[in-house]
């Protein structure tokens, strides 16, 4: 028989293993789905996982998907570490994208250096704007910050398709919604001739290290695990409730809306009605494979990175859906949260006779 | 102008459904202190088996029996994570979504821009012949009556019977609930899997009747709105339908303001409802009290059976 038994402190051992054996048991899923599909599985498994780091080019493709997911991934978990449930990052995303983006779209022809920061700091505004509603509406009327900033998502897509149909459209794009292609000044620089790997990717791989810096020995940090952990003697100990659930939103917001902008100024050069394959909710499996730690947020980001390249060789290479990706990461997830059991309690096997007595 | 007046109910009432269906399925769930995050996860499911099983059997009746079952089996991961693997429910919730929007645009990978025969109107001779009441009151489909019945049903359970009481009581105080005999993880099992059958019927709703076709992510944040009717209706069937009938007529504001052009970017009419939502959620949760008396007291706790 078996029986769970709490374990006094959490085991940091399990708590690192969980993510590691989650993997693995998607990818085995993986190879039953593919099966059943009728795709050879060791070949496939092969092109999801391991192709996508073999070449240089699909290295740096892998960096630049990255990107986003590392960004948003570390915003999210401050405010999960809260126990603040920002899931509308892909909304803050958006109107950072849409926040930096104007500039861009009123300057077209700008060649100011100074255009490209100053659309990043819009962008990340934008974000926090974004944000800042849920968290308005939390702290004011305790309103359930999940479903407002999720209704605020599709608020958000609606607003950025109405901008690149309408007032923001092209004059010269033959009637395509989409605003003119963003001036060279308020592009990123790409860092290597022939390679996509650009500046904002650098920005990326940098904001983990400083949060991991600042979360882990500073007061604020310690003030944001507490209060995630223990509420109760958080306001004891003097922390504000309120001023959490506002820093933990806003960081969201700001990180999401940086996330936004940078791709808009990188890959994409300009706004389409659809600026981003759903990285706001990958984010949040990024955030949770990456368990809340910003250093962990980094490998996990790149992680969900390969399989996003994986996706789209899979599906030139082989013709599977690109839809497989998304259910890959629920599936991650699930196997995740089933394998953190591990992690609060120690399973016991014992015998049945001694379960009887 | 009484033609449309009845088309505009009739418009209101068949939006209204799938989120009666998903709503009251919910509020079953939560009543036993479960908080389910994946309704909209699991009405995908349940529209893109319904579609793929109606087109292939050619029956709308057999789609929809499929939708229910493809809901209950996308709870039935949820019920094992959170009930048996004590994960956390907000996280599996979101898990449960994401993993439903992924596996629906798989499986409807071959079925975008099909068609199937509707789930038809029911046809009432004399009766839905009738002037104006006829088609008010008997012109719809069978499943808008399913809907006031599953409310009354809904209702009657959670008031009059055994049963429902006891499944409160563990919504209320699981820890009590156990220490008088009643299987706490069980009871709860099967308000998760009632809640995963409807919120299947309610996208086989979509998918077979409202508008019959398979379309990715075609229940456009529908599951999160019959979330917020749960809180907006504090957890009182009844209320439910208040809800639901508010989301109906914006709807019809919806294509009532397309239809005579009166210069409101399309994006903007689309906005109403999420707006609306926010909004209700607001007016409702100003009233932290009442939100506090009326939510089952173990909403999303884990639980444990001490040994």
């Amino acid at each position: 028989m078996l029986r769970l038994e709490p374990r006094v402190s959490h085991s940091s051992l399990a708590a690192w293993l969980s993510p590691l054996l989650a993997m693995l048991f998607t990818a085995l899923t993986g190879a039953l789905i593919f099966m059943a599909l009728g795709k050879p599985a060791g070949t496939t498994l092969y092109l999801y996982f391991i192709d996508p780091l073999t070449t240089s080019s699909s290295l740096s493709e892998v960096a630049v998907k990255a990107g986003p997911l590392i960004l948003i991934g570390i915003g999210l978990s401050i405010g999960f570490r809260a126990g603040v449930w920002n899931i509308g990052a892909e909304g803050q995303y958006i109107l950072g994208a849409l926040f930096g983006s104007s500039l861009a779209v009123y300057f077209h022809e700008s060649t100011n250096p100074w255009i490209l920061p100053a659309m990043l700091l819009l962008g990340i505004l934008g974000g926090m704007v974004w944000a800042a509603i849920p968290a308005l509406l939390k702290t004011r009327f305790n309103s359930n910050e999940i479903l407002v900033s999720l209704m605020l998502v599709y608020v958000a897509e609606l607003l950025l398709i109405h901008l690149v149909q309408g007032p923001w459209r092209n004059p010269q794009g033959w009637g395509f919604p989409g605003t003119r292609m963003f001036p060279d000044a308020a592009l990123m620089p790409m860092l290597f001739r022939g390679y996509r790997f650009h500046l904002g990717s650098v920005i990326a791989f940098l904001v983990p290290i400083l949060a991991w810096i600042i979360l882990s020995r500073s007061r604020f940090g310690y003030s944001i695990r507490v209060f995630g952990s223990a509420p109760l003697a958080a306001r004891y100990s003097g922390i504000n409730p309120k001023k959490m659930i506002w820093i933990s939103l806003l960081a969201g917001g700001g990180f999401a809306g940086l996330a936004g902008i940078i791709e808009a100024t990188s890959t994409i050069g300009q706004l389409m009605p659809k600026i981003s394959p759903g990285y706001g909710f990958t984010a949040i499996i990024v955030a949770f494979l990456g368990r809340l730690d910003p250093r962990g947020v980094l490998l996990a980001g790149m992680i969900i990175a390969v399989t996003y390249i994986g996706g789209e060789n899979a599906h030139v290479s082989a013709g599977l859906p690109k839809a497989v990706t998304g259910l890959f990461q629920g599936i991650i997830l699930f196997y995740l949260l089933a394998f953190d059991l591990l992690t609060h309690y120690r399973v016991r096997f014992i015998s049945r006779t001694a379960g009887a007595s | 102008m009484i033609d449309l007046i009845i088309a505009s109910v009739l418009t209101m009432l068949t939006a209204a459904t799938p989120l009666v269906f998903a709503a009251t399925g919910e509020l079953i769930c939560e009543k036993s202190g479960v908080l389910n995050l994946g309704v909209e996860g699991m009405m995908l499911v349940g529209a893109v088996f319904g579609f793929a099983v109606a087109s292939f059997t050619g029956s709308a009746l057999i789609g929809l029996l499929s939708a229910l079952l493809a809901g209950m089996l996308a709870a039935l991961i949820f019920a094992v994570l959170t009930l048996i693997f004590l994960s956390n429910q907000v996280a599996t919730g979101l898990a449960l979504t994401i993993f439903g929007t992924g596996l629906s645009a798989l499986v409807g990978f071959d079925y975008v821009g099909k068609t199937i025969d509707r789930l038809g109107q029911i046809y009432i001779p004399v009766l839905s012949d009738l002037p104006l009441l006829g088609k008010l009151l008997f012109g719809n489909d069978l499943l808008v009556y399913l809907g006031f019945v599953m409310l009354l049903l809904t209702d009657r359970f959670l008031k009059k019977t055994r049963w429902g009481m006891i499944l409160q009581a563990v919504g209320d105080s699981d820890v009590s609930a156990h220490a008088l005999g009643y299987p706490v993880v069980l009871i709860r099992f099967g308000a998760v899997l009632y809640g995963g059958m409807m919120a299947g019927l309610a996208g086989g709703y979509l998918s077979l009747v409202y508008t019959p076709l398979w379309a990715e992510q075609m229940t456009a944040g529908r599951g999160w709105i019959a979330l917020a009717l749960v809180v907006f209706a504090s957890w009182q069937p009844w209320r439910v339908l208040v809800g639901a009938i508010l989301f109906g007529g914006i709807t019809i504001v919806q294509l009532n303001a397309q239809a005579f052009g009166l210069g409101i970017p399309a994006s903007f009419l689309n906005m109403l409802p999420y707006l609306a939502t926010i909004v209700v959620l607001v007016l409702i949760s100003k009233d932290a009290t009442r939100i506090r008396l009326n939510a089952p007291a173990c909403l999303g706790k884990p639980f444990r059976a001490a040994r």
